[in-house]
């Protein structure tokens, strides 16, 4: 089948490939990354057929996919690839476009733990995992979830209620309120 | 040997147990830490996902604070090891990014501290000789896996200081300790990290996998260097055998838990009641430790 690319699909491909600082046309579709992949069983869509899409210029069936946000970030297919291509790195670019997009639907609740990882820390300058569990279970609606894991770790005082102070919080909070909005690179 | 100690969120929550053993086994050997003054979140598994630039603002904040005290940093967790390591590489790699961090931070300069990793310090450095030295219990061959993960082995140019496929050096401690490690195929393999709060279906998969595999080939005990690791495959353990029928009763050993028996501490000192698989069944049966 001959595929014809237009300039706008080739275009986007081209965004993603500066974002990861790679050309990633080099994929010739060997699937190593699915292989290897510890999460493929959970994924609609193989790593290996996120980077063909990418290279086709298909961002909507790429950013709306289950599989960007089920990727762990495990570094598994980076590590592998045979064109050194960073699977790992357009899997974060992915997710990144989607999220400032407010694409987030197909995987909402992974979406929403990541904010409120960064709020909690933004809060109190490091994690409560107490809090980020009560509040991420109050707004997934799953208010018990997770309860007798939850008090099995409290009584063992591996759960805290509050986060020790830190004095240079109001500066760090001024840190993370100006770039929360993450419109640059990293 | 001294070193900026950044302990990471985990460490003062579900990791207690880890940071009360390496404060226990770091005085037996004398090595010092200093805890970063008012370290802050290094952004560990959110931050990168949905903004890059913060996942090295906020790690180069404690680099940079870390590079104040003039001591290379040393990190237990290995997500945080993980994060600061990528951070700092990028900020040495990446001019315009570094400039751009460090005004914003207020500093100047390049940076020119390490980010070691626990494991990498007392194994390698300090080295199996000089603990040997200060060994008083042995192990009695105890046979364990060792349980290394994906974080201080990928992406392995920057953050990997042994073999990334097959690891050894937990494995080279045990044995020193007089346990047993034993071969397997799974030291590298994904736990499934943080989505234990946001996807736990898909972690009970993969960590009953990993404790299937590592009772299957006659482990008694696991050994890890990651909160995440011991998180899942501790505290989770109940659910997995539920789910999946099957017993495991596997306990989840920081390594300076271990390393910590050797040197004669015990289990206030080493946190052993606070693991949700209790280790003391096994330790008695063994005649390593009595309660």
């Amino acid at each position: 089948m001959k595929i014809i690319l237009n300039e706008e699909a080739l275009k986007w491909a081209k965004e993603v490939s500066e974002m990861i600082e790679q050309n990633i046309a080099g994929c010739y579709q060997c699937g190593k990354c699915t292989a290897g992949c510890p999460l493929a069983f959970a994924m609609e869509i193989p790593p290996h057929e996120i980077i063909r899409l990418v290279q086709l210029g298909r961002r909507e069936e790429a950013l709306n996919s289950h599989t960007i946000w089920l990727c762990a970030s495990c570094q598994t297919c980076t590590s592998r690839c045979p064109k050194n291509i960073d699977i790992a790195g357009v899997m974060d670019a992915l997710r990144v476009l989607a999220y400032r997009q407010g694409q987030t639907r197909t995987e909402k609740e992974i979406a929403l733990f990541h904010k409120l990882f960064l709020k909690t820390v933004e809060r109190y300058g490091r994690i409560n995992d107490l809090q980020l569990m009560g509040r991420y279970n109050l707004q997934t609606g799953r208010p018990f979830r997770d309860f007798w894991l939850g008090q099995k770790l409290f009584r063992k005082g591996k759960l805290r209620l509050t986060t020790p102070p830190i004095k240079s919080l109001p500066e760090f909070q001024e840190l993370m309120k100006n770039y929360r909005e993450g419109e640059e690179e990293g | 040997m001294k070193f900026a100690y950044y302990p990471g969120c985990s460490l003062h929550s579900t990791a207690s147990d880890y940071a009360q053993s390496i404060t226990a086994v770091f005085n037996c050997l004398h090595i010092e830490l200093e805890e970063i003054k008012d370290w802050t979140c290094c952004g560990a598994s959110s931050a990168h996902v949905l903004n890059p630039f913060l996942s090295t603002l906020m790690p180069a904040k404690d680099i940079w604070q870390a590079q104040r005290m003039g001591l290379d940093i040393l990190a237990p967790c290995a997500a945080c090891y993980n994060r600061l390591r990528l951070a700092a590489y990028k900020l040495k790699e990446k001019e315009k990014l570094r400039r751009r961090v460090a005004q914003i931070l207020k500093v100047d300069g390049l940076i020119k501290v390490k980010v070691r990793h626990i494991s990498d310090v007392v194994i390698n450095e300090y080295g199996l000789e000089r603990i040997s030295r200060h060994l008083v219990k042995d192990l009695k061959g105890l046979p364990v896996v060792c349980y290394y993960g994906c974080l201080s082995a990928r992406p392995q140019k920057i953050v990997a200081f042994d073999d990334p496929v097959d690891p050894q050096y937990l494995d080279r401690l045990v044995n020193t300790l007089g346990g047993k490690s034993l071969a397997w195929p799974l030291k590298t393999e994904c736990c499934g990290g943080s989505f234990s709060i946001s996807k736990k279906e898909m972690v009970l998969k993969l960590t009953y996998e990993l404790l299937s595999w590592a009772k299957d080939q006659g482990a008694e005990a696991v050994v890890v260097d990651c909160p995440l690791c011991q998180f899942n495959l501790d505290s989770r353990q109940g659910e997995i055998e539920r789910i999946y029928g099957r017993t495991f009763s596997l306990p989840i050993f920081y390594f300076t838990q271990l390393l910590g028996l050797g040197l004669g501490l015990g289990n206030k000192e080493l946190g052993l009641e606070k693991m949700n698989v209790s280790p003391f069944p096994l330790l008695e049966e063994r005649n390593i430790l009595k309660r």
